[in-house]
Formats: structure tokens, C-alpha cells, sequence
């Protein structure tokens, strides 16, 4: 009987060319990872210094943290509920008003932003208008969605002076940068058979994208124009920061005055709204897609 | 000829009128829902009027509104830094920083966060529901506000910032990885669980090789995000150049606003880009997850 060999028999040239291939592979991902990590490392460190963090500062921070989270705990006495409601929302009527102008704000930005945004769509599509059209309209809808809308705040109550009409331009054209850009998307990725069909048969421009596109995107249109309704929900709750409306005001009162119950009944019930703008909008976009 | 006018009058001759009485059984709408659509047209832009109405939108605001901003425009060029290039510069840098440092440190409390809120690894229903109920709250409240809380907690500056933009992102990308969690394939983590290991060495081998591509998409999206959120948090004394930015606008130098705008762009753009371009390269295939 012939012995047993254990050792391996040597590899054919294809094996041992794929394990050569394979050793490189694992060696150059080794060293992308040690280039990129030593990058990433040395980036983190220059941030950490920049960005002033130093354990110091954490060890003296989060007691201070933690102790005012513990201040805004609500004055909640379960014998006297309602009472301890009453006194934690004190002043929820004014903070309602504040509130509904919240609302009116984002619905009237987003409503005003969907009509400018179906326009700017067209003319940012690459496959609808010249080139030069194209470009500069996308630069438009660049600069409006770059520039934060508090920005755009700041400079409308300069122009419009304070209230929630210069917040109301500010979200309009923020909102007008972010859902151009989206709407554009949407409008180049469309079938364009249709679109032939109509030019084959000499329809001009307007027509031409009236029945051949809007039908088309107009479901994708409402979508969107749905949740940037729920981002300018959002955006619109700070724009009072700077004296453009909401109820940004009374968080900042409430916030730099010390007030601390009344900054946790504000989140609560700037939460509430939000989660029930989300919810409704959240229902409608579901409908569509479905139906 | 009679066949071609018999297939669609007004086809060749681009005769609209004579097209819409051919195709009247499609156009044909019955009376209610005509009644219906128009009912609820109207019935929209009354509210829009209403609204307009309420945040006092009267041609004696916008008309000298308007001409405030026309006035504004020739003051904004050309853009100057002034005396303070590298001020700007330099707290442009610290945006950058605190927008890295916050990211970092969100992606990496996220993934427990993660863990914990997702069905297929926290049992505890109740506890589940809770957290998941809480870190709605603190998703609804913009970035800003909390800023202005976390200053208030633990000092002006851009620890503060930080702070508050990872806190809401842990919170925001928490509730990412929990889904992206749940939605993942189970067979490769029981076939990673067969060979007898649990714990981290489990989340490790069998859910990690799966999620990193995911998570470190997200995480690139935050990157880019927090760049945004990081330039305004300067306005409540978060850190960055929001601050020179309002303070500029507060004493109406117009020339260095529009210099600051321009870098705030500047920057925006380019942290796009990068995190464009590392997603595009380190994660490949994953990278078009989300959107």
C-alpha cells in the first residue's frame, strides 16, 4: 500500500495566478485603508482641536447637561393633573397663535414654492430647453437651496421688516431651490416617448409638455410638494430666531430667559405638530403612489 | 382622405376645436365631479388668501419691501472680507470641523442606538416603542433649537454646536440603522449564528459585512447635512461663521455678507462633492442607497 501524502501538490499556473491577483487585491485594499484612515485620523484631530472639544470640557458639560434636562422635567402632580397641565402649558394660547403661524408659513411657502418649482422644472430639464436655459436655471435653484434659509430670513426682515412675511419669503425660496432640483430630476428621468410622439407630429413646446410630461410627473409633483411641506414645517418653527415669525420667538425667550418648563411644554408641542403634519402627509403621499 | 378624417378630425389640420368634439366621450366629466374639483380649487385658494391675509402679506409691506432688497443688491458688490479674510477663513474652517466632528461622533453612538430600536434585536416590545416614541420628539425639533439649548446647557461655543447637531443626528441616524437593520437578509446572520457564536462577535460577522455600506452612506448624507445645518449655528452662538454672518448683517456691511455667502456656497459645494466622491468610491454598490 503506498503511503499517504500530506503535503499539498503544487498549484496549476491558472490557481496561482488567481492567488497572486488575489494577494495584490487584499494588499492594495490594505493600503487604501491605511491612506484614507490616516486622512480620515489626521482630519478628525485638526477638527477636534478647531472645533474646541477637549475632555475638559466634557467632565465640566455633561453634569451641566444633565442637570438642566432635570429642570425641564414638567411640574406634573398626578393628584392635580389637570392643574399641573394648566400651569406647565400657561401660556398655551399664545404659544397656539405662534404655532398656527408656523403652519400658515410653511403652508403658504410650500404652496407658492410648488407653483414657481413646476415652472423652474421644466426649464432646468436638459432634455426640454437650451442648453444655456438649462444651465442658468440650475444655477438659480443652486443658490437657493445653498443659502440657508435663515440667511434668507435675516435679509427679508432687513427689506420686509420683522413678522412672519419676511419667514414666509424665506422658506418660499429655499423650499423653490429644493424642490426645483428635485422636480427637474423628475422631469428628465420621465419616458420621453410620449414627448416624441407629440413632436413627430409638429405640437409646439407648450402643448407639447402639457400632455406629454405633466400627466406624467404630476403624481411625483404632489409627493414631493408634500415633504418639502414637512421640512418647511420644520425649518419654519426656528425662523423666529431672527424675528421672522413662528414659534421661534418664544423658544428663544423661553430658552435664553431660563424658563425651563416652558422651553420642555414647547418642544412638546412643537413635536406634536410636526409628527401630526408627517402623519397626514405621510397618508395623502401613501394614497397616491397606491391609487 | 375620408378614413384619416374619420380616424381623428382635426388630426392633420391641427384643429382643436374639431379634435376636442371628436374626443368628447374621453373629456366628458360628470356634473358633481366637475362640481366637485372646482368646489375644491376654490375652496384652496381661499385658504391661500386667508393665509396671505394673516401674515399681513399687503402691498404696503412688499412694495417698499422690494425696493429695500433692490437697494440691497448694489451694496453686496463687489464682495470684500474687509479687514477680516482670515477670521472668515478661519471660521469657516471650524464649520467644517464642527460639522466632521459631529457626524463622527453621531455615526458611531448610532449604531447601539441602532441596535436597540430595531425589532429583529431588542425584544422588549414596550421599551422598543418608548425609545422609538422619544426619538421622535427629538427628531421634530429643528437642529437650531437645540443648539440654542445646548449653549444654554454648557456655554457659547462650537462645543455646543457640536453637541447638539450629534445629538439629533445620533437620534435621526439611529433610527436609519434600526431600519436599515430590519430590513437586512436573515439568512447570512443564521448562517453566521450556526457556527455557535453570539454577542458582538455575532453583530460583528453576521449583521456588520451587510450594514457598513449602508451606514457609511448615511453617514456621508449627515456629512453633508450637518455642513448646511454647522453655517447657521453661529446665529444662536453655536460656533462657525453664522456668527460673523449676523454680525455683519447686524451692522450693515453688505459687502462682507455677500463675501461671507459666497464662501458659505463655496463650502457647501465642495463638502458635497467630496462626500460624492468617497461614497462613489469606497462603497460602490451600495452607495446609491437611500433616495
Amino acid at each position: 500500500m503506498p503511503p499517504i501524502s500530506n503535503t499539498v501538490p503544487p498549484l496549476s499556473a491558472p490557481v496561482r495566478r488567481v492567488e497572486t491577483l488575489r494577494r495584490e487585491r487584499a494588499q492594495r485594499l490594505r493600503r487604501d485603508l491605511v491612506v484614507f484612515g490616516g486622512a480620515f485620523a489626521v482630519a478628525l484631530a485638526l477638527s477636534l482641536g478647531v472645533g474646541e472639544v477637549n475632555p475638559a470640557k466634557f467632565i465640566e458639560g455633561f453634569p451641566r447637561l444633565f442637570s438642566y434636562i432635570g429642570r425641564t422635567a414638567p411640574p406634573l402632580d398626578m393628584a392635580a393633573l389637570d392643574a399641573s397641565l394648566a400651569e406647565w402649558f400657561w401660556r398655551w394660547n399664545i404659544w397656539s397663535a405662534r404655532l398656527f403661524d408656523t403652519l400658515v408659513i410653511a403652508f403658504l411657502a410650500t404652496t407658492f414654492a410648488s407653483l414657481f418649482a413646476f415652472g423652474a422644472a421644466f426649464l432646468a430639464a436638459r432634455n426640454l430647453v437650451p442648453r444655456p436655459v438649462s444651465i442658468v436655471v440650475r444655477r438659480l435653484l443652486e443658490f437657493f437651496r445653498t443659502v440657508p434659509e435663515l440667511v434668507f430670513a435675516l435679509i427679508f426682515v432687513f427689506a420686509f421688516g420683522i413678522g412672519p412675511f419676511a419667514g414666509f419669503l424665506a422658506v418660499l425660496v429655499h423650499s423653490t431651490g429644493s424642490l426645483g432640483k428635485l422636480l427637474a430630476e423628475t422631469v428628465e428621468n420621465a419616458d420621453d416617448r410620449d414627448l416624441e410622439a407629440l413632436k413627430a407630429m409638429g405640437t409646439s413646446w407648450i402643448p407639447r409638455v402639457r400632455f406629454a410630461l405633466v400627466p406624467q410627473v404630476l403624481p411625483n409633483f404632489v409627493s414631493y410638494a408634500l415633504l418639502s411641506f414637512e421640512n418647511n414645517i420644520r425649518s419654519a418653527t426656528v425662523l423666529g430666531f431672527v424675528g421672522a415669525g413662528g414659534i421661534g420667538q418664544e423658544v428663544m425667550t423661553a430658552i435664553k430667559q431660563f424658563q425651563y418648563t416652558d422651553v420642555s411644554a414647547l418642544i412638546v408641542m412643537i413635536a406634536a405638530l410636526v409628527m401630526v403634519v408627517d402623519m397626514l402627509s405621510g397618508w395623502v403621499r401613501r394614497h397616491l403612489v397606491e391609487g | 382622405m375620408r378614413n384619416a378624417r374619420h380616424f381623428a378630425p382635426g388630426y392633420a389640420t391641427r384643429d382643436h376645436a374639431a379634435l376636442i368634439a371628436a374626443n368628447r366621450h374621453v373629456l366628458w366629466e360628470p356634473a358633481w365631479r366637475k362640481l366637485l374639483r372646482y368646489t375644491a380649487i376654490a375652496g384652496f385658494c381661499g385658504l391661500v388668501i386667508a393665509g396671505l391675509w394673516h401674515i399681513d402679506a399687503t402691498p404696503q409691506r412688499i412694495l417698499p419691501g422690494l425696493t429695500r432688497l433692490f437697494m440691497l443688491l448694489p451694496m453686496m458688490v463687489p464682495p470684500e472680507p474687509g479687514d477680516f479674510l482670515w477670521t472668515y477663513l478661519y471660521a469657516v474652517l471650524q464649520t467644517i470641523a464642527m460639522a466632521l466632528v459631529a457626524t463622527f461622533a453621531a455615526a458611531i453612538v448610532a449604531v447601539p442606538v441602532g441596535f436597540f430600536a430595531s425589532r429583529s434585536f431588542n425584544r422588549c416590545a414596550p421599551c422598543r416603542i418608548i425609545l422609538r416614541r422619544l426619538m421622535d420628539i427629538v427628531r421634530s425639533v429643528d437642529t437650531l433649537i437645540w443648539a440654542l439649548i445646548f449653549v444654554a446647557g454648557v456655554g457659547l461655543g462650537p462645543f455646543a454646536g457640536i453637541l447638539a447637531m450629534a445629538f439629533k443626528d445620533t437620534v435621526v441616524l439611529g433610527k436609519l440603522f434600526s431600519e436599515a437593520i430590519e430590513s437586512i437578509t436573515d439568512s447570512e446572520v443564521d448562517s453566521v449564528r450556526a457556527t455557535g457564536i453570539s454577542g458582538i462577535a455575532l453583530i460583528r460577522f453576521g449583521y456588520m459585512p451587510q450594514l457598513l455600506p449602508i451606514m457609511l452612506s448615511h453617514a456621508l448624507y449627515f456629512l453633508e447635512s450637518n455642513t448646511r445645518s454647522a453655517t447657521v449655528l453661529g446665529a444662536v452662538g453655536g460656533g462657525g461663521i453664522g456668527f460673523w454672518l449676523v454680525d455683519r448683517i447686524g451692522v450693515n456691511d453688505w459687502q462682507e455678507v455677500s463675501f461671507i455667502i459666497i464662501m458659505l456656497i463655496a463650502v457647501v459645494i465642495g463638502i458635497d462633492w467630496l462626500s460624492a466622491n468617497i461614497r462613489g468610491r469606497v462603497i460602490g454598490s451600495a452607495g446609491h442607497i437611500r433616495q
